[in-house]
């Protein structure tokens, strides 16, 4: 393949990343920007939602759209609630203390992941796409007769990876509109602007942390669930997932919304496109070091305003 | 008796307490107590900064890392004798300590952590990455001639451990003297409330520097005597899981206390070995602790100790 066509085929790869990205990141940003805690165990939440979406799939059997829908409509919201629950149980009792809340959620993490490997066990298993044609994608040249199309060899991508990137903005879509215009979106942002003035107008405070807790963990969940038939479900696969989310929330600025898509994007498509060229080792260390001075010399972020 | 008579009488009594049991106990326990020694000092170094400094890092490993593959590169691939490649070793650990501290430090609270990760991070990526030479995650083998000192064989049982109680003893006693001084007092005093320590004309920066400094050496000391003890050096110490170690130990021993870090370190091993043989998924455990201690008792089993019983623990 030529060079164009090519980086064709990464740019796409690296959006259907920088799509999954955004909602596992936007999570991530969420619990942040309203509960002021960093979730350690945010990419377990990921990994659980990939595992929960084979035991659901697996279960149901018959077509595989149907344990897709299936999983799709449960298991986030069976997230969600384990993810509550761990916020009732624990968190509320250290009080969202920033450092203790770490300490934590890495014991949360190891706690998920293990029971995981309990009873999962160590294997990846993959999860059937509901639908998986294979697209040819066309190619524009300017040869000897004028502007031609063709078909290049390789360069393809299958109708379930355009649907991913679909989904992602609808769902990244609906969750504006929640936050702007509904009341559950504005007793949200009364919390995380001032939760002792909101409690004060009778705004359930508690009540809203371990919801918004859970909308997290879910949106981790949604986006492995889309990620399920790309990349097998494994114990371990959380682990990336929370890096580079923690690279997306640090870079678009702590606790900005519109900043985590656009650093989402951002890193996903890089990420993407840099892997399909360069070696992922030095990649991932550039990256990594990049993320660790833009904290040390602009600690709000790219594009945050105003210091956390 | 004053407190600092008994702290002294403490100390030199857990020393003597380590060798009694080198005569009395079986060789397997023996040799998981030269294990934990090892692991000890890792959580002692780490102690200083988050015990007593105040500073959480999550990513320790780097500098016990940077102990052991600065240790055992200069030994088996530069053939230094064992003495400098040991000090190498720290050295390395110290020198990167400065660097990240220089850096790290120009952020506080949650960005500190993560700036830590991320360093860390980088710093086993580094590590695979020159995979030609430290061989990746599947490590080296430190081979039983290289691990002599002066005719002393390191790799025997009574070897091991009286290398391991040495080193041990050193750290544990410098690091009790160390937090008394003037020196540890501003450490404490930079953990209660930077703030008012500054105010009072003290140079908070460099004294957290310094911390930094002392805490990443020390950690390199583990890694090398590590390395040294057990002859094998591999990327697992470098991941993320070895920055959480320290963490847990010193939190389950009790941060800020002296003796804190052998206690957990102690615990945690057994706690671990023994339910290793009913599952592979010991790290449950290591997740259920970690809960149950940031929930119930974040002073750990030593602060626990000094808020119920002994008020003059130091």
């Amino acid at each position: 393949m030529e060079f164009g066509p090519h980086l064709m085929l990464a740019s796409l790869e690296g959006a259907v990343i920088a799509a999954i990205l955004s909602l596992t990141a936007m999570g991530l940003s969420i619990v942040f920007g309203v509960m002021r805690v960093v979730n350690v165990a945010h990419g377990e939440f990921f990994m659980l939602g990939a595992v929960l979406a084979w035991y659901v799939t697996s279960a149901l059997g018959g077509h595989p759209a149907l344990g897709f829908v299936a999983a799709l409509l449960i298991v986030p919201v069976l997230v969600a609630a384990i993810a509550a629950t761990a916020d009732r149980l624990i968190l509320k009792r250290i009080n969202y203390d920033a450092d203790r809340t770490i300490v934590g959620t890495i014991g949360i993490l190891y706690i998920i992941q293990q029971t995981t490997l309990m009873t999962f066990g160590p294997d990846a298993r993959p999860v059937e796409a509901p639908f998986n044609t294979r697209l040819s994608l066309p190619w524009f040249e300017f040869g000897e007769n004028g502007f031609a199309m063709f078909w290049p060899w390789g360069l393809s991508t299958t109708s379930y990876k355009l649907f991913v990137i679909a989904a992602a903005v609808v769902i990244l879509l609906g969750l504006w509109m929640v936050i702007t215009r509904t009341k559950i979106g504005l007793v949200m942002r009364a919390t995380q602007q001032d939760s002792e003035m909101a409690q004060a107008f009778g705004v359930p405070v508690g009540t809203v942390y371990s919801l918004v807790f859970g909308l997290g963990a879910g949106l981790a969940a949604l986006g492995a669930v889309l990620v399920v038939p790309i990349q097998q479900a494994h114990y371990l696969m959380g682990h990336d997932p929370l890096l580079l989310s923690f690279i997306v929330v640090i870079i678009g600025g702590l606790g900005s919304l519109p900043g985590t898509i656009v650093a989402a994007i951002l890193i996903g498509m890089s990420d993407g496109i840099i892997s399909v060229f360069f070696s992922p080792t030095i990649a991932k260390i550039i990256a990594t070091l990049l993320v660790a001075m833009v904290l040390v010399f602009r600690p709000q972020g790219l594009l945050g305003k105003t210091a956390p | 008796m004053t407190s600092s008579r008994k702290s002294t009488l403490l100390h030199l009594g857990v020393l003597a307490l380590l060798v009694v049991l080198f005569f009395v106990l079986p060789p397997y326990h023996a040799g998981n107590l030269s294990r934990i020694m090892v692991l000890a000092i890792y959580a002692m170094g780490y102690n200083l900064l988050f015990g007593y400094t105040g500073l959480l890092s999550l990513g320790h490993a780097m500098f016990f890392a940077a102990g052991m593959y600065g240790f055992g590169l200069t030994l088996n691939l530069g053939g230094w004798p064992v003495p400098l490649a040991f000090v190498a070793g720290v050295v390395c650990a110290g020198a990167l300590a400065l660097v990240i501290g220089l850096l790290a430090l120009r952020t506080a609270g949650v960005a500190f952590m993560i700036v830590t990760l991320m360093f860390a991070q980088t710093g086993y990526l580094v590590v695979l990455y020159f995979g030609t030479y430290t061989r990746g995650d599947e490590g080296f083998v430190i081979q039983q001639a290289q691990r002599m000192l002066g005719g002393f064989d390191l790799t025997s049982e009574t070897g091991r451990y009286v290398t391991a109680l040495i080193l041990f003893a050193i750290c544990f006693l410098g690091l009790a003297r160390l937090v008394q001084t003037p020196f540890g007092r501003t450490l404490v005093a930079i953990r209660e409330n930077e703030e008012r320590t500054r105010m009072l004309g003290y140079d908070a920066g460099s004294h957290k520097l310094r911390a930094l400094i002392i805490s990443g050496a020390v950690s390199g000391v583990a890694g090398a005597a590590y390395a040294l003890l057990f002859g094998y050096v591999g990327a697992t110490f470098a991941t993320v899981q070895y920055s959480i170690f320290p963490l847990l130990w010193v939190l389950l021993g009790g941060a800020g206390t002296t003796i804190g870090p052998l206690i957990g370190v102690f615990f945690m091993f057994y706690l671990i070995d023994t339910s290793s043989t009913y599952t592979n998924a010991y790290m449950l455990i290591a997740g259920v602790v970690l809960v149950l201690l940031t929930v119930f008792a974040p002073q750990g089993l030593a602060g626990e100790l000094r808020k119920r019983v002994f008020k003059w623990l130091p």
